[in-house]
């Protein structure tokens, strides 16, 4: 579907990427589609080294007495793994790098609001991903990702203030970027560009943005506190002097449990762009899908204490807090519903970005119905800590994001870099790590609902068989992965050239040459049609 | 373009992202509010902490407040408070375009901040330090140990030694953190007054100075805050 | 353009108001109202808040959007405030069926 007989050489034109050359002028760029880059290239880093530490797990858990590691190290590599994918992967993913590059595109502006502060949130991004990369040289830490109380104050003989300050610094990029988008979607705006014509991944970034600003700081004073307490062997945390464990809980879930929904939301959004450029249609029930963005931007911060159903917190909160969890799951449903009603009597292609769009409707839906079932208070009190809360949040984010993100990654790719990726590779690709997924996750619902617990370096010998399907699993996803790192590379310097709009999509973005000059757009567009303006006749 | 000065200095103002003066001023201004939003949540968060154990350990807590000099907190209120008229003077100088009366309003302030932070340095947390106040082992051998006059108060308060060192730690966490914000704010000051000096504001771009007052003016509501909820706790004689 | 100016007499006023106002809650904690204590001296410092929000601040002659940023960011720490202490508050509210409970247990 390319045009790449018209196209000129990509080197005859300037564009963001050949304006001008040298590590300084990377280093030191303020465009919004370098700094993507950057991003991307730190992000895609550090996405292998939490990779590393599963492969490391999936490995020792084949035997029941452990096959790898001792337990003392096992607890390592989980917590390892935790913090750098929550933090340093799954809530900078999109929001970073496709956000990054297209939201001032797909608004119409020349770039950001505030580009410098764009390039400062990637230096705070590394800073804090070399503290906690050190953490991990230094020998790591056990706590979890979760740095409970008053083991991780009192007891812990890991680096866990290394580690959590590798984590309170990359807060303050989280909140630098959607600081940033907020600006940007409110007051820069092309002329004709309501808010009911923006594109969905727009509406999906803006309410990401929101829970990005509100809840982020109230983890990094958390977080602050808990160094403090372990610093100074005061605190408030420590149930010795009167202090209240539960309450780091109730401080640190406050953004965490949002945090997950700054995790899915831009995958969502992307899930709207793909769904409609691949069947040819207009979304269906666009304002629904806007709204129910900011409606789990809103409800996120009302759940976070099904997190502590067992904790000690109060019975009548819990009925509250799960009150309010099952509220939380119906724009989510809203979106699906609608997601499906786009494809039905669409124009179905099966590029790879539609198969992973497809592959994120389903396993998401998994995930998120097994999320309902966490919510319920009687069934969290069986399966809470077990394998069955770890299937959960993997189908969402594995299945869900990174899905999501690698189907965003392949749709926009020849937009980023001017190139055509190798289409079968990447078809099959999708295939492989839609299998090796359902391999490696699905057995540990039934694992947890057996009673398998998490976090445990031993298991009863009877959970032998699947936690080898699941490990079996996590090889096979592990080389999904590792195709694309290798022919997406290959692409940037063999792949076709792409031309301004192969996928023949709709969206601001698409109306500017591939690779994009630096400042986007030749004159600012007007926007005079509605979003997603598929016609029946081009299908 | 650019053959007016007055001209030049708006062109040069304009940065290339944005289409005219009026945009940029909105951008800015909204996204120090953004800032602000997420500068309540921050404090906010010790603000919850503190709230659950004051309801929890009244008593602790009163008698931990009434070691607090409240003269002294009344005292930095109303330096804090006359430092927040000069800032808004000092923008309102700046919208007018008067350079001297900016600069001279930004140091006022400047002066104002770094007097609160003098006096606390100076009248409260030494005095703490002295009398075995601040809480845990911040040097060893430091540890928190009221004693004499100080450890008889608490007692006859049946205060509990555990919970009043709690109290400390909010004191010093929360008053700790916004003098931290108040020292970079100072710096961000000192760098406006250094900017006025060379004539870099105008009537028409005036931004930082406006931005960095309203996180001036933020940061003494938290302590509009902190002095009732700190230093007041159980009544003053 | 440079936004509406306000005149210095606001400002003057609005930090004598200020001043009076700390010096009235300083006199309100030498009186011994109980638990309204609490209450008063928190009504008097989002007064002041108020003030300086809305005068030092200009937000009384800013936008609908700018209005909307302060709401929310208290509107949201009120969120944590609550609901957390919806948890604290209620903690010992343990709830024990009436058939559980012989004549000599206590609810704590």
């Amino acid at each position: 579907m390319s045009t790449a007989t018209i196209e000129p050489s990509l080197e005859s034109r300037v564009h963001y990427l050949n304006v001008s050359y040298g590590i300084k002028s990377w280093l030191l760029t303020t465009d919004h589609k370098r700094i993507a880059l950057l991003y991307l290239a730190s992000i895609t880093l550090m996405f292998f080294v939490g990779g590393a530490a599963a492969v490391l797990i999936r490995l020792h858990l084949i035997e029941p007495t452990g096959a790898l590691v001792q337990p003392e190290t096992y607890n390592k590599l989980f917590s390892m793994h935790g913090i750098i994918m929550v933090f340093f992967f799954l809530i900078p993913s999109i929001p970073a790098t496709l956000g990054n590059f297209l939201v001032p595109m797909m608004v119409g502006a020349r770039d950001l609001a505030f580009p410098r502060i764009n390039l400062l949130s990637w230096y705070v991004y590394m800073v804090g991903a070399l503290l906690t990369l050190s953490a991990i040289l230094a020998g790591g830490v056990d706590t979890g990702w979760t740095f409970y109380p008053p083991y991780s104050s009192n007891y812990s003989q890991t680096h866990v203030i290394l580690a959590a300050l590798g984590v309170f610094i990359a807060g303050f990029s989280s909140i630098l970027t959607g600081f940033n988008f907020i600006v940007t979607i409110h007051k820069m705006r092309a002329p004709g560009l309501t808010w009911f014509r923006l594109p969905l991944f727009i509406w999906a970034l803006y309410a990401t943005s929101i829970i990005q600003i509100l809840g982020t700081p109230v983890v990094a004073i958390t977080i602050a506190l808990l160094g403090l307490e372990r610093l100074f062997h005061v605190g408030i945390f420590d149930p010795k002097i009167g202090g209240d464990p539960i309450l780091f809980q109730h401080l640190f879930w406050f953004y965490s449990h949002p945090a997950v929904y700054i995790m899915i939301l831009p995958p969502m959004g992307v899930i709207s762009e793909l769904v409609t450029c691949f069947s040819r249609k207009r979304i269906f029930g666009y304002s629904f899908i806007a709204f129910s963005s900011l409606s789990i931007a809103v409800i996120s911060f009302l759940v976070w204490g099904h997190h502590m159903f067992v904790s000690g917190q109060s019975v009548y909160a819990g009925l509250v807090f799960s009150v309010l969890s099952f509220l939380v799951a119906i724009p989510s449903a809203i979106k699906v519903f609608n997601w499906t009603a786009t494809l039905y009597k669409g124009s179905i292609s099966y590029d790879a970005p539609m198969l992973y769009a497809m592959g994120f409707i389903g396993l998401f839906t998994m995930g998120g119905v097994t999320g309902l079932f966490l919510a319920s208070l009687a069934v969290d009190v069986h399966v809470h800590d077990t394998y069955f809360v770890i299937a959960h949040f993997h189908y969402i984010m594995v299945g869900g994001a990174v899905m999501a993100y690698l189907g965003g990654i392949h749709f926009w790719w020849p937009k980023i870099t001017g190139r055509l990726y190798p289409d079968k590779w990447a078809r099959f690709a999708a295939l492989v790590i839609f299998i090796g997924f359902n391999l490696t996750f699905f057995p540990q619902y039934m694992l947890g609902y057996l009673g398998m617990p998490r976090r445990y370096a031993v298991y009863p010998a009877e959970f032998q068989v699947l936690n080898v399907m699941s490990s079996a699993g996590a090889s096979i996803l592990g080389v999904g992965y590792l195709i694309p790192l290798v022919y997406l590379i290959w692409s940037m310097r063999y792949g076709p050239v792409a031309g301004p709009n192969p996928w023949r999509a709709k969206g601001l973005e698409w109306e500017t040459p591939s690779p994009p000059p630096t400042e986007n757009f030749e004159e600012t567009p007007v926007v005079t049609e509605e979003a997603y303006a598929y016609s029946t006749e081009e299908a | 373009m650019a053959d007016h000065p007055a001209q030049a200095v708006q062109v040069h103002a304009l940065a290339h992202q944005f289409d005219d003066l009026d945009q940029q001023h909105e951008a800015s201004n909204f996204g120090m509010w953004i800032f602000l939003a997420t500068e309540i949540m921050f404090f906010g968060g010790m603000f919850a902490g503190y709230t659950i154990f004051r309801h929890e350990y009244f008593t602790s807590f009163a008698a931990g407040s009434h070691l607090l000099n409240w003269r002294i907190g009344a005292t930095n209120t109303a330096v804090l408070i006359c430092s927040s008229l000069t800032m808004a003077l000092a923008v309102h100088a700046a919208q007018l375009g008067k350079r001297m009366q900016l600069v001279t309003f930004l140091i006022l302030t400047i002066v104002l901040g770094l007097a609160f932070i003098g006096i606390k340095l100076t009248f409260e947390w030494s005095r703490d330090w002295n009398e075995y106040l601040v809480p845990g082992q911040l040097v060893l051998g430091h540890a928190f140990a009221p004693q004499g006059e100080i450890l008889k108060q608490l007692q006859e308060a049946h205060a509990s030694l555990p919970k009043v060192e709690m109290f400390m730690f909010f004191y010093f966490a929360m008053t700790g953190f916004h003098a931290l914000h108040m020292v970079v704010g100072v710096g961000l000051l000192l760098a406006l007054t250094i900017m006025a000096w060379q004539g870099r504001f105008s009537p028409q771009r005036f931004n930082p100075v406006e931005g960095i007052g309203l996180y001036w003016h933020f940061v003494d509501i938290v302590w509009i805050f902190l002095f009732p909820l700190l230093y007041l706790i159980g009544g003053i004689s | 353009m440079s936004g509406h100016i306000v005149p210095q007499k606001v400002y003057f006023t609005i930090f004598a108001l200020l001043i009076g106002m700390t010096g009235l809650t300083t006199w309100v904690a030498t009186q011994n109202f109980g638990r309204w204590n609490t209450v008063i001296a928190l009504a008097i410092a989002i007064c002041k808040a108020t003030l300086v929000i809305l005068f030092f601040m200009h937000v009384k002659y800013s936008s609908n959007l700018t209005r909307a940023a302060v709401v929310v960011g208290f509107f949201w720490l009120a969120l944590l405030l609550t609901l957390t202490l919806s948890d604290i508050l209620t903690r010992s509210w343990i709830p024990t069926p009436s058939s559980w409970q012989s004549s000599t247990s206590q609810v704590p």
